[in-house]
């Protein structure tokens, strides 16, 4: 019995690398769920839409790279991440203007936009492969470890490592200030409160004098920009290629549904759900079973309920579970 | 006239085909040909669940890798040690998988509703899982285990692989049942995300089990389906190399033209089949049935007719159109790549087909799967050229070299164009729906 080890190893493990996920899976979910609640459809290109910010942030990097101008221990990433979040509301908006004005000024069904969002989805995803191209990118630098298990190790003599990692700890953080700023925006400006009340009811929404135009216009530059910082934090923690992206969308729609299609606090806590059921089905449990139970009862197995290869899978069935008994999600969204 | 004009665009599409045989070589246009035929079929199941019934399904790559599963498991040739080893212990832990989960459903219906039940529930699903995979994980250890290298999965039955094709049809069927059932009758986009999921998780475990399909080491050399002879038996027959010499043809490129024009046949005739039933079942009450239910689902309720019901039933007919044109992919190939079934060109390029040639009408699906599936495959010839026309002029230099680069990725970009151009300009497609 070991228990204090095993709790170590469950935080590098499981809750570590969970909150980090979860951060990166909330950024992304809640720009769903946000353009969900004010343009009504569920937008397939927003994972590719986050591979095509994180591109213009890569490259911005390594142009300032490439002058010498880096952030010391941060990654040289954040200092880019600002002109990739305008390369992508441009991108937004661009496409608003160009695809989905059309289909809203003529009231289209949801479903008809959600196969627009497709195409614009193939769009996103052809340039991203045009600019940046299909390989595996390492755009990371600065300090990796914030807390190294060499240090952790001599500090508290423990035989189990603690580290964290860099991008893990800049991602719960970028989460948390986004999420701050985010639900500031939507209850106490004036802004935020027409974009809610236009969410809640649009025909109300509009005989109050709010501008439509105006509140899918800030829609677009808030998903936008979420989006941008999701896939930076993922490409940064992960490494990046342009066409994983796509296959973060089943995780983030899982999320967004699960907390409720079209509720922001939903999405947060999906997000976190589906990060740790991810990480809990996924990994191998016979380290940390192995300081709590005597060694011979364990035998060979990995303890690992599913092969990470799996992953999709995990969400997957959360999905499935939410669609079969709540089909409104925990905190009853549209 | 609209008659004249949709012959106008079929001889239009059956000019490139003959322009590619000419310009570049016969058998690369009748190749074209074949998958393009696929195509349609493919597209003829999405325009079934789409045109007529207004269900988006992103999961068309499942059903297509569904039935290239089916071929596997039919007409593989039999691996007897490998299916000794643990077929019967994997074939255990799964109908121990069909009962537990039969009777979790049976149990949730029975008990009463409440957190004790949901509980209680889980419970039992989480140590049934445990059981499960002990029983399975032994039996998967002992069939990889045997012969690794060139075998380690349990082989199929070694059947024609001509009977693979229903069998196709039934696996895409069962799928489709078991996601219709649980995402059919709420929000639409809930299917389509339900089935973006189920697709990617079939395609996984056709990646990953390596018991089941020999994963990411692909499963080559099934045999072909019955009239279609191999090119080698063919080249030292006499029977066809006499007729061939006395034509004064190589009789070598003549043996691959002769399999690609069998195939041509086969599928064609399919396909025509497959649209005579579609057209005939569109004119019955039934088709009219689920065209009102498309265009006014409360008005059809309010009729008596059984929206629910009618949505499944459609859902798994398409699927089963798709898992038939899966089956027959594969059984032509006589490989199964898993890593091939990419949602993109499976899923998103089928829907490209029906839009652009024009949702609700078969014969405008099967234009459209013609027509994008010749664009497709010759983006792969033309677009390398075009870039170097364009490029031709630039000095060398990294603008030039990526540029020449991204030709390869103009596929998607413009696959990506033409369906929002079309959604735009001309929603009802090539041909519309009468």
């Amino acid at each position: 019995m070991d228990t204090l080890n095993a709790l170590v190893a469950f935080l590098n493990f499981i809750v570590i690398p969970g909150l980090a996920y979860g951060s990166q899976l909330a950024l992304g979910a809640l720009g769903l769920t946000l353009i969900f609640s004010v343009l009504r459809f569920s937008n397939f290109a927003h994972g590719d839409t986050m591979a095509f910010g994180t591109a213009f942030v890569i490259l911005f990097t390594w142009w300032f790279q490439s002058m010498g101008i880096t952030a010391g221990p941060l990654p040289t990433a954040l200092l880019a991440l600002p002109f990739g979040i305008l390369a992508t509301i441009a991108m937004m908006l661009a496409t608003d203007r160009v695809v989905y004005r059309f289909y809203r000024n003529q009231k289209a069904k949801p479903i008809i936009v959600v196969i627009v969002s497709t195409g614009v989805m193939f769009v996103m995803n052809g340039l991203v492969r045009m600019i940046i191209g299909t390989q595996e990118i390492n755009f990371g630098d600065g300090a990796r470890m914030w807390l190294s298990p060499q240090d952790f190790k001599t500090w508290t003599g423990l035989a189990e490592p603690l580290a964290i990692k860099g991008t893990a700890a800049i991602s719960v953080m970028a989460a948390l200030i986004c999420c701050a700023l985010l639900f500031w925006f939507l209850q106490k400006t004036r802004t935020g409160k027409s974009m809610r009340a236009y969410s809640d009811n649009e025909d109300l929404a509009l005989l109050s004098g709010i501008n439509p135009e105006r509140v899918v216009m800030i829609t677009w530059i808030i998903a936008g920009a979420l989006a941008c910082i999701a896939g930076t934090l993922y490409g940064l923690d992960k490494s990046y290629r342009g066409i994983v992206y796509f296959s973060l969308l089943m995780p983030m729609f899982a999320a967004a549904i699960v907390g409720g299609l079209g509720s922001p606090v939903g999405a947060i806590v999906g997000s976190f759900i589906v990060a740790f059921s991810e990480l809990i089905v996924t990994s191998a449990w016979k380290k940390i079973l192995g300081y709590l139970a005597p060694p011979d009862w364990l035998g060979d197995g990995l303890y690992q309920a599913l092969s990470t290869d799996y992953k999709v899978a995990v969400s997957f069935g959360i999905l499935i579970i939410v669609l079969l008994f709540r089909p409104q999600g925990i905190f009853g969204g549209k | 006239m609209a008659a004249q004009r949709n012959l106008i665009l079929f001889a239009g599409v059956a000019l490139l085909f003959i322009l590619t045989g000419y310009f570049q070589s016969w058998n690369l246009s009748l190749n074209i040909l074949n998958l393009a035929l696929l195509s349609c079929i493919m597209a003829i199941g999405v325009n079934i669940q789409w045109g007529y019934a207004g269900l988006f399904s992103t999961g068309i790559v499942g059903s297509v890798a569904l039935g290239g599963l089916a071929v596997v498991l039919v007409s593989s040739k039999p691996v007897p040690d490998g299916w000794a080893a643990g077929g019967p212990r994997i074939f255990g832990a799964l109908v121990f998988a069909g009962l537990v989960i039969a009777l979790a459903v049976w149990l949730y219906r029975q008990l009463k509703p409440g957190s004790t039940r949901s509980l209680a529930l889980a419970a039992y699903l989480v140590v049934a899982f445990f059981i499960y995979r002990s029983i399975l994980d032994a039996g998967v250890i002992a069939t990889e285990a045997n012969n690794p290298a060139q075998a380690g999965n349990i082989g199929g039955l070694g059947l024609n692989s001509l009977f693979a094709w229903p069998v196709g049809a039934l696996l895409a069927a069962a799928g489709a049942w078991v996601i219709g059932k649980i995402a059919l009758g709420l929000r639409e986009d809930y299917l389509a995300i339900a089935t973006l999921g189920i697709a990617e998780i079939i395609v996984t475990v056709m990646r990953n089990e390596d018991w089941l399909d020999r994963g990411v080491k692909n499963l080559t050399g099934m045999p072909r389906p019955w009239p279609v002879p191999l090119e080698i038996d063919l080249q030292v027959n006499p029977a066809f190399l006499e007729p061939v010499a006395s034509l004064g043809l190589d009789p070598v490129t003549a043996s691959t033209i002769l399999v690609k024009l069998l195939y041509a046949g086969m599928f064609g005739l399919i396909l025509l089949l497959l649209v005579w039933g579609c057209e005939r079942a569109l004119n019955s009450p039934w088709g009219r049935t689920v065209r009102a239910i498309r265009d006014n689902e409360i008005s059809s309720a309010a009729m008596g007719k059984d929206v629910k019901f009618r949505h499944l039933q459609i859902f798994i007919i398409g699927s089963a159109v798709v898992g038939l044109a899966g089956a027959m992919m594969t059984s032509m190939e006589g490989q199964l790549t898993p890593s091939s079934y990419l949602p993109l060109r499976f899923t998103f390029l089928i829907w490209v087909m029906v839009i652009v040639g024009g949702s609700g009408n078969n014969w405008g699906s099967i234009l459209g799967g013609l027509l994008i599936g010749w664009l497709y495959l010759a983006v792969e010839f033309l677009g390398p050229q075009a870039m170097d026309i364009v490029t031709s002029g630039m000095p060398a230099g990294w603008l030039k070299d990526h540029l020449q680069d991204s030709a390869a990725q103009m596929r998607l970009l413009s696959l990506g164009v033409v369906l929002l151009v079309v959604l735009r300009f001309a929603p009802k497609g090539l041909i519309p729906e009468k």
